[in-house]
């Protein structure tokens, strides 16, 4: 925990850092690789900005991202705990087992973030299943569907948004968990579903969104409003 | 767009961009005479590459990075392809053919694509046929084109070594965003094969390994024993960024199964070396 917290000081220590002095080698690879370079540093520059009307403010830079990681988290720990509480009809003791494992992932990783975000984390989002029927296997397995193959989708729309080494890492260990959720998931609707043409293009590529892309999906079940401006983009 | 310009206005930003780079004025030169090979569309990726070498970050090239996974690839899709070519494999009349077939599809597009891109960056991809392969790792699976559940166990062991082979090479395409983005897209599409292959497994056909979950749980959770310790090694890990998740209050398994572990290229070299005939 002291390393994770140690290591925001550093990235933000070094970010402020190139709006007076020489250039941090990461900061040279953003100026270098961004279009809009002047905004990215400026950004990058710019401390964490707190929670106002606009929402829960997910923060800029490495913490922004791992906030935003935290928050669809948050949401699909919600939706498992549910599930496994009042579990569909008819559910079987393999699919009862198999969506209780996903839970105590979903929470692993919502407890991580959470802790390793620690005083930058964004409080508890307050969520909306009210479309959801939770007795329903069809219901349940395709909201399951549609939440994990999101998540896929926002890891790996956000993994080169991300500057921390050990971050990028962090995240592509939980993505690759993620994505056998997804094809389990899609199997139990119809096996042999676990990547095909509706998550899978011709040249063999899982589907990667923009964090915007990402929120304005998730929205439909997240009460609490999400301001998600000062992500790096 | 030309290399120069850019290092012209990085110095406005960077005074000192050629003082950086001085000690390791190689690596530069080597993109000075570059510049004139390389084709546009090759640009970005040469610049990553460049980048790299003159601020001294992890001295692998994205298209070294490009061609690992390429011999990845190729290991997994002549596996498919002669797993489903062999007649009386693969239960005939039920869904494991389909299966196969769609990720057998998906490894070869994977190669495609790769090809594609290191070609386009100026490099020289790495090229295999199914005859550089022996898939019975030097006869520690004799029967994997005769049995069909050694046929699945080889298949978990390489979509799970996949998984991990790419989540260990994200950090070394930090420099070429678009790069790392598509690493990425293909590997959660291995991850995805992971988990339906392991699912396959739990079938009696496929040799009732019927408490095989699709994610990884512990140590070698393979079912076939020490044949394949290192494809799992590492995985029994339970701290993660510093937060041991069992202190979160998560058991052992969950711990491991909700984070998957990263291998890094010597480790994964050294599976993959099984397989290819020297």
């Amino acid at each position: 925990m002291k390393n994770f917290q140690q290591e925001d000081q550093d990235v933000l220590h070094k970010e402020s850092g190139i709006l007076t002095a020489t250039l941090q080698r990461r900061s040279f690879l953003q100026y270098a690789g961004a279009g809009a370079a002047g905004i990215a540093l400026i950004a990058a520059g710019c401390k964490k900005d707190k929670n106002d009307n606009n929402g829960v403010n997910l923060g800029s830079g490495d913490i922004g991202i791992l906030n935003y990681a935290y928050a669809l988290e948050q949401l699909e720990a919600a939706f498992y705990d549910a599930v496994v509480k009042t579990p569909y009809s008819g559910i079987s003791q393999t699919e009862l087992g198999l969506l209780t494992d996903i839970r105590d992932h979903e929470l692993a990783h919502r407890e991580f973030f959470k802790k390793a975000l620690s005083s930058s984390a964004i409080p508890g989002l307050e969520v909306n299943f009210s479309s959801i029927d939770f007795s329903s296997r069809a219901s349940v397995l395709g909201t399951a569907k549609a939440f994990e193959d999101l998540g896929v989708s926002a890891y790996n729309g956000a993994g080169k948004l991300i500057k921390s080494a050990d971050y990028l890492v962090l995240a592509g260990k939980i993505v690759s968990v993620e994505a056998r959720h997804a094809a389990l998931i899609r199997d139990l609707i119809e096996n042999g579903t676990f990547a095909n043409m509706e998550v899978v293009d011709a040249n063999g590529l899982d589907k990667a969104r923009t964090p915007s892309e990402v929120l304005s999906i998730a929205k439909a079940f997240i009460k609490t409003s999400i301001n998600a401006t000062n992500l790096p983009s | 767009m030309n290399i120069l310009n850019i290092l012209d206005e990085i110095e406005k930003v960077d005074a000192e961009i050629y003082e950086r780079i001085n000690p390791r004025r190689a690596a530069m030169k080597s993109f000075y005479n570059m510049g004139s090979k390389v084709a546009m569309a090759a640009v970005p990726l040469a610049m990553g590459s460049m980048f790299k070498k003159a601020y001294g970050q992890t001295p692998s090239g994205v298209i070294d990075v490009l061609n690992f996974a390429l011999t990845l690839e190729y290991l997994e899709y002549y596996f498919y392809q002669q797993g489903a070519a062999q007649p009386g494999l693969i239960p005939a009349g039920t869904p494991a053919v389909a299966a196969i077939n769609t990720i057998r599809d998906h490894e070869l597009a994977h190669v495609n694509l790769l090809k594609g891109a290191i070609s386009a960056s100026g490099g020289t991809p790495v090229s295999f046929t199914a005859a550089n392969f022996d898939y019975t790792a030097k006869n520690n699976f004799p029967t994997v084109f005769s049995s069909y559940p050694t046929f699945l166990a080889v298949a978990q062991a390489f979509e799970d070594t996949g998984v991990r082979a790419y989540k260990g090479q994200a950090t070394a395409l930090m420099s070429a965003p678009s790069v790392l983005q598509t690493a990425l897209q293909i590997h959660s599409v291995e991850a995805r094969h992971a988990a339906h292959i392991r699912q396959m497994r739990t079938t009696a056909a496929g040799g009732g390994q019927t408490a095989m979950k699709p994610w990884i749980t512990g140590a070698n959770d393979s079912g076939i024993g020490a044949a394949v310790d290192a494809v799992y090694k590492g995985e029994d890990n339970v701290t993660q960024g510093g937060v041991n998740i069992t202190s979160l209050g998560f058991s052992v398994n969950a711990a491991t199964a909700s984070f998957d572990e990263a291998l890094s290229t010597a480790d994964v070299l050294a599976i993959a070396s099984l397989f290819i005939k020297s």
